[in-house]
């Protein structure tokens, strides 16, 4: 594949890099990349990685945009109230890219769909908003064997961890059943900064990144916490537990769990 | 001395320059000389400079007459 002029131009600061280059990029552009969730997290991962020219990204969210999600949720806008959240942002995404293919799914990620979903995609990100999903969306990667980089925020403080499923931790390694509905913050506790999603989204679109060009260190066997009030950055070292429930050699867990309803999702 | 590929950026100015001369390079083998033809003042030093800070080295730097310059760089590493 040759670029094109346009694309020349587009892609020029990439390829300039010696990390990068036009090799790099189009590794890119051959790229397949999974969001689960069009909201805080999921509007910046989607809106970098199409403008860095990720070839396909599909986006999953069953929500429409609401006025509230405008303070954090920059690829909608109040001209798309109402309107299915992956539609809103795959409008926004074509507008910024037409040489990324956008495929929107309105619909909830559960057991029954999820496999099927991601089995064609490269890299999942997880931009989802409660842990059932967290948990559903772990589960599935590893034993898929897919790469997910998982992102989560709450008030001032968010997190980024890269999962590479045997070779790395995953999230049950670190929490082996998701916390009880009444140890998560109610929706009166959950406020969230609007711009923090934009920092965790930003560094998790650059583990994508880095993933798919096969370049720098990436936070396997780490998590990386940023606090928005401290402006402190700090690494937390995590270990694959071989007694995991889902990516031990003896895996108790074989099917897919839809957790229960009674979490609350931040609107 | 053998050149294996020409390009000719005339009436590109940066950061295009470079983005063509990486491009061109990239595609060939290491150890394969590569001969640009440019009229952009500031790319006969930039191109030079940015092909030796990716690993390459320049062969030569030459004003061929009063508009265009030829460089030619072997390709020392992917
Ligand atoms: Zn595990």
């Amino acid at each position: 594949m040759e670029f094109t002029e346009a694309q020349l131009q587009r892609y020029s600061r990439h390829i300039i890099l010696p990390e990068v280059g036009g090799k790099g990029q189009k590794k890119l552009l051959n790229a397949k990349v999974f969001i689960v969730g069009a909201g805080g997290l999921g509007c910046p991962v989607g809106y970098y990685l199409t403008a860095a020219g990720i070839g396909t990204i599909a986006i999953i969210d069953n929500d429409n945009v609401e006025l509230s999600n405008l303070q954090r949720q920059i690829a909608h806008s109040v001209n798309t109230l109402g309107m299915p959240k992956v539609e809103s942002a795959k409008r926004t995404f074509e507008a910024l890219n037409p040489d990324v293919k956008i495929v929107a799914i309105k619909d909830k990620i559960t057991k029954d769909n999820i496999l099927d979903l991601i089995k064609d995609y490269d890299i999942v990100v997880d931009g989802s908003d409660n842990f059932p999903t967290r948990y559903l969306v772990n589960d599935a990667c590893v034993m898929l064997g897919k790469p997910l980089v998982s992102g989560a925020i709450l008030r001032f403080e968010g997190q980024v961890t890269t999962i590479l499923p045997r070779e790395g931790h995953c999230y049950r390694c670190l929490f082996e059943e998701p916390p009880p509905p009444g140890l998560v913050p109610s929706c009166q506790e959950a406020g969230v900064l609007g711009v923090l999603p934009g920092v965790i989204g930003a560094l998790q679109a650059t583990e994508v990144i880095k993933l798919i060009l096969g370049r720098g260190d990436i936070l396997k066997n780490e998590l990386l916490i940023y606090n928005a009030l401290k402006t402190s950055f700090r690494k937390v070292r995590v270990k694959r537990n071989p007694d995991c429930p889902v990516c031990s050699d003896f895996p108790r867990i074989k099917e897919l769990i839809d957790y229960t309803e009674g979490y609350c999702a931040i609107r | 001395m053998q050149v294996d590929k020409r390009i000719n950026i005339k009436g590109l100015v940066c950061p295009y320059t470079f983005v063509k001369a990486k491009l061109a390079i990239e595609d060939m083998e290491i150890g394969q000389v590569l001969e640009i033809l440019l009229d952009y003042e500031e790319a006969s030093r930039s191109i030079p400079k940015s092909m030796e800070d990716h690993g390459h080295k320049v062969l030569k730097v030459e004003k061929i007459n009063d508009t265009d310059w030829i460089i030619q760089v072997r390709k020392e590493r992917e």
